[in-house]
């Protein structure tokens, strides 16, 4: 018994200082879910799935985890990243109609493919591999070819043009990646309840995939806790963004569509995952300024908030706060069980529109000219309603109103760009670029080595109806190993990145409820970006199925040239040859010296050249048969000896 | 007779004029006529629009060879950049360049009048110290050095490349006056062509041979040999005594090469070439340098790293080989232009000029980055030898040849470019075919020149038979 005892009292003692570390990391780490659903003006719903998964700085709690995923505090402390983002799209974001001044469209409106930029600590000459080891980590993780950002040719370095102003930042994005389920399938695995419970049981893959938009991020950044030597904590920040259209009975086309949960997901949310500190249920309606009072304090009046003559909630929120022009209501879903899911539903009553707010200008990018020679790339910024809202805030210091837009984008090498072809045109007119150009910073493509950047800040005028941008390039010749399987497809240049420095959006619901993360991100004033669309090159292709007939007709020519050219110049007609002969009689050359000297050593008087007879001819050649034969053997022996001896 | 011969000149200018204005009406029309985009006329060294780039990379305070666009001269680049950007206003941005080309058109033309003058002068004294003047009064002597000249002022890819804003110009110019230089015996001047040939385009570095010959031996004539059978026949005929004649023919039976002038123009060579790198290196103090530069120029001239369709074969045999071979099959290629450098030097020594033409030729021919500038060179050179190739072969057949490949290239590029119904192989079939045109006009013209040497020499010795 007492050595029973004994034995116990270590293992009690190991493991309630087990259970000490883990309620200790469990006290830094936070995780919560959050769902926001918005109805768009063209008759789709969003959907905008936001977990954040915070973990305490490493040095405090060592180095296990209970919340946060392994893969990526081992990713961030194995290559140094400060910031990183990750995001995998599919579809293109609807500026016009989905918004393009609000938080959640300059954040998640992400390119086509994936895109990832990254942020390192470390010394400026160790930013390359980190990026380089950093992709490939990523990719397996991911199932995803990022790891084809890794050469040099498909990323950049952007110093001011992408927003955030660093020399350790590298962008790259691979357009001509198909995101699907197999990437979501790793982005689940990092949250702590994965699909099997909480907000994320309702991403049912088909009512994702089926979306107009999707668009899955993963955002990284350290957090620096301030002490000494306790090292920085990570937040992680993983977002879904789907655009579904609901399905409709209602042969009404001005009518919005009504919709709940399981009717978009085709699931309901049965009770929130236990691991989550908070897991809420936003739902935002826009444009509702006029018939509301300022204050929703009175029962009553919150009623009528969420059940009135326009739309019908199926569930009462718990909260309603509002900003400016959009009502957000509140649900927790801690309440919901087996018996009772959640399943939240709008039912529109009335016939209702609205419009978002949009960025300051609408951007578009295409390509000019034909042939697969050249041709030129065009980025059109069209002013947009919103605009003239916006004119007042700009003023510069000699009371001009001003937009600036900032332009960023990344050329593979195969488009070859004439950077001194760059024209600006505001309003149809061409511009010099001293006029409307602040700043361009330019780094040149280099063949197969490296891509080329263009970044330049442009400040328009406020009262600007269009600006263009044009820029010519030549399209390149790769050779035939560099082309992908499907060369006729053509190449996507990736991109480019409209941002508007001077422009930042921000949804603040005033509400002390900002310790939610998804809201307190909103508060956040953040850049307000857009992306254009992706844009496909065909490229010239060679034949691919006769590199044999090439090299062997090239090589055939080149012998044609040498052959028939050292013909000429050795080719001697019959009348030099005697004349040669006849000087060789006369004067003795070389040949007679050496047949002098055969004869000598042989003994033999010396032949006259001309009454040589058969016999001795035959016995010289055979002399010199047996020589070439001795030299050939001698060769031989040699080459044998050298190459057994190696 | 006299009439005629002020008669001819004044033809010679009348369409020397004429050339030039049809060159301004050309330039002056909007957008070049497209041709410089043509791949035959501007290539990755030559073409302006490159040269547009890097000068506007250095003006944003960037290497002009920062990315892969320009390949030229950071001389050129000196010179003719500011051209690109300054605009008169209402006439084509284009024009202030293309005058320099005219201009540079027009001097090469002039100096290969001053070539084709002295060679025809050569030819005149050569034959008559030979004797075949005299006996063949009927057989004239063409003005070789206005046909040349005209030649390179009509022929229409000198005018292609003029007007299709390409560097060719400029650089033939330089070729040209380097041969000027050395004909006329102005050895400074022929060294200063020489390095600026060589800085523009390296393949011209292979002229230092037939140049240092031609400095050496001087003008082409007829093989020694000849001389010394018309001498030891004349001997003959004066002298009887042996001692003599032995003499005689051991003091000529070697040209007296002038060791003296060779060594000037080397070292005029190795001067003007100091100062070229020294200027290169000061445009270039803050963007690597002269190794910059050379890497940037003649680096990208040896590995053919632009696969960009031309008039040679390289680029489609480099798309097509397997990486494994490239670089065995860059070195086969460079070699192949020197490998023949010798024995053509043995063969041609007397004649130095056409020795610089074939050279050139070939250089064209396995050029990395050949146009049809470089053709227009070869071909005007030729035409100073018109007297001694008058019985070339084939050349209708050749004549043919170019006129085709020059008409269907357009329509084979836009077959695989534009319309996207052929593919690669028409415009490589082409080229191919081009270059075989060039080897067959080389071989025919090396093979006509050896002929007609035999030819003088079988008519000298049946001329010194008669004598005798």
């Amino acid at each position: 018994m007492a050595c029973l005892v004994r034995s116990w009292i270590p293992l009690l003692f190991l493991q309630s200082f087990l259970v000490a570390i883990a309620f200790g990391s469990n006290e830094g780490e936070e995780f919560s879910e959050e769902l926001l659903l918005k109805p768009l003006p063209d008759r789709k719903v969003l959907a905008h799935f936001h977990f954040e998964n915070r973990a305490p700085p490493s040095n405090s709690h060592g180095r296990n985890h209970h919340l946060f995923p392994k893969a990526i505090s081992q990713l961030v402390q194995k290559f140094r990243v400060k910031e990183m983002e990750l995001s995998f799209t599919q579809g293109r974001w609807n500026h016009e109609h989905w918004g393009g001044f609000d938080p959640l469209s300059s954040m998640n409106a992400k390119p086509v493919g994936v895109e990832l930029w990254a942020v390192f600590d470390v010394p400026q000459s160790q930013v390359d591999i980190s990026w380089k080891n950093l992709t490939h980590a990523l990719s397996g993780l991911f199932c995803a070819s990022i790891n084809f950002l890794e050469s040099s040719t498909s990323y950049a370095a952007p110093t001011w043009g992408f927003g955030t102003n660093s020399d350790k930042l590298r962008y790259g994005s691979l357009p001509r990646e198909a995101v699907c389920t197999e990437n979501l399938t790793p982005w689940l695995k990092l949250l702590p309840c994965r699909d099997k419970d909480g907000i994320s049981a309702l991403m049912n893959r088909p009512s994702v995939y089926r979306g107009f938009y999707h668009s899955q991020r993963l955002h990284l950044s350290t957090v620096e806790s301030g002490q000494e030597g306790l090292g920085s904590g990570i937040v992680l920040e993983q977002t879904l963004t789907v655009v579904i259209q609901p399905e409709t009975t209602s042969v009404e086309t001005n009518m919005q569509p009504s919709w709940s949960l399981s009717s978009l997901f085709g699931r309901k949310v049965v009770g929130s995952c236990v691991l989550a500190k908070s897991s809420n249920v936003y739902l935002q309606l826009e444009g509702r300024l006029g018939h509301e009072s300022k204050n929703v304090d009175t029962e009553i009046e919150a009623h009528k908030l969420w059940m009135n003559s326009d739309f019908d909630l199926s569930l009462k929120p718990d909260r309603v706060i509002r900003e400016s022009s959009s009502l957000l209501f509140i649900f927790d879903i801690d309440k919901s069980s087996d018996s009772e899911p959640f399943d939240l539903g709008l039912t529109w009553k009335l016939p209702s529109k609205w419009s978002c707010e949009q960025a300051p200008l609408h951007a578009s990018r295409f390509l000019m000219g034909s042939g697969n020679e050249r041709g030129a790339i065009a980025i059109l910024l069209k002013a947009t309603e919103s605009q003239e809202k916006l004119s007042g805030r700009n003023l510069t210091t000699d009371g001009r109103c001003t937009i600036k837009a900032n332009i960023f984008q990344i050329f593979p090498w195969y488009i070859k760009v004439y950077y001194h072809t760059l024209q600006i045109f505001v309003d149809q007119q061409q511009k010099t670029d001293s006029e409307v150009l602040k700043k361009i910073n330019v780094s040149p493509s280099t063949d197969k080595v490296s891509s080329g950047m263009l970044e330049m800040m442009l400040e328009l005028p406020c009262e600007v109806k269009s600006a263009a941008i044009s820029i010519e390039y030549d399209k390149g010749f790769l050779h035939i190993d560099e082309y992908p399987p499907d060369a006729n497809q053509g190449f996507d240049i990736p991109s480019a990145l409209i941002s508007f420095p001077s422009h930042h959006a921000s949804l603040d619901f005033q509400e002390e409820l900002s310790k939610s993360p998804l809201l307190s991100s909103f508060k956040e004033k953040s850049l307000v970006r857009s992306y254009t669309e992706v844009l496909l090159v065909p490229l010239t292709t060679p034949d691919f199925s006769m590199p044999y007939n090439v090299i062997t007709i090239t090589c055939t020519i080149f012998a044609l040239y040498f052959g028939s050219l050292l013909n000429v110049l050795r080719r001697r007609i019959g009348e030099e040859e005697r004349f040669l002969k006849s000087q060789g009689k006369k004067r003795g050359g070389l040949k007679q010296l050496l047949s002098r000297l055969t004869a000598k050593i042989r003994g033999r008087p010396i032949e006259a050249p001309s009454s040589e007879s058969p016999a001795a001819e035959s016995s010289f050649l055979s002399s010199k048969l047996i020589f070439k034969i001795i030299l050939v053997a001698g060769a031989a022996a040699a080459w044998q000896y050298f190459s057994t001896d190696k | 007779m006299a009439e005629e011969q002020n008669k001819k000149p004044c033809r010679f200018w009348i369409w020397a004029s004429a050339s030039v204005v049809f060159r301004l009406i050309l330039i002056s029309f909007p957008g070049n006529l497209n041709l410089s985009s043509r791949p035959e006329v501007s290539t990755p060294l030559t073409s302006i629009r490159r040269l547009a780039e890097g000068y506007w990379l250095k003006q944003a305070s960037m290497s002009p060879y920062a990315g892969s666009m320009y390949h030229g001269s950071p001389l050129l680049l000196s010179v003719l950049g500011p051209l690109t950007v300054q605009r008169i206003k209402g006439q084509p941005s284009h024009l202030l360049c293309s005058l320099v080309f005219v201009i540079a058109d027009i001097l090469s033309a002039m100096l290969l009048r001053g070539i084709g003058q002295k060679l025809q002068m050569a030819y005149g004294l050569n034959a008559r110290l030979l004797g075949f003047l005299k006996s063949s009064r009927d057989k004239v002597i063409l003005p070789c050095g206005d046909i040349a000249a005209l030649v390179y002022l009509w022929n229409p890819f000198t005018i292609v490349s003029c007007v299709g804003l390409s560097t060719s110009p400029i650089e033939t110019l330089a070729v040209i006056l380097a041969l000027f230089g050395a004909v006329t015996r102005r050895v400074p001047l022929a060294a200063f062509g020489f390095v600026m040939a060589t800085h523009l385009s390296l393949y011209p570095a292979t002229l230092a041979i037939p140049m240092i010959i031609l400095l050496g031996y001087g003008l082409d004539a007829p093989p020694i040999k000849l001389f010394l059978q018309t001498r030891s026949v004349e001997n003959e005929k004066s002298s009887t005594s042996t001692v003599t004649k032995q003499a005689k023919s051991k003091q000529t039976t070697h040209l007296p090469f002038l060791w003296k002038t060779v060594m000037h123009f080397l070292f005029w060579v190795l001067l003007w070439s100091l100062y070229v790198l020294v200027l290169c290196a000061l445009s270039l103090n803050k963007y690597g340098g002269v190794e910059e530069m050379f890497k940037r120029t003649y680096g990208f001239i040896l590995s053919i790293e632009d696969l960009s369709p031309n008039i040679g074969v390289f680029w489609y045999f480099f798309a097509e080989v397997f990486d494994f071979f490239r670089n065995f099959f860059l070195i086969v290629f460079h070699v192949n232009v020197l490998f023949m450098l010798l024995p053509l030097a043995i063969r041609l020594k007397h004649r130095p000029c056409f020795l610089a033409f074939v050279y050139l030729a070939i250089s064209s021919i396995l050029k990395s980055y050949p146009s049809v500038g470089d053709s227009a060179l070869y071909l005007s050179l030729c035409a100073l030898f018109v007297n001694e190739l008058v019985d070339m072969k084939f050349s209708f057949f050749l004549f043919c040849g170019y006129l085709g490949i020059s008409l269907l290239s357009p329509v084979m590029h836009n077959l695989w470019i534009w319309r996207g119904t052929g593919n690669a192989n028409f415009y490589f079939g082409n080229a191919i075919g081009y270059a075989c045109f060039q080897i067959v006009f080389v071989v025919e013209s090396v093979s006509a020149m050896l002929n007609h040497d035999r030819a003088l020499r079988r008519s000298s010795s049946n001329h010194g038979e008669v004598n005798s």
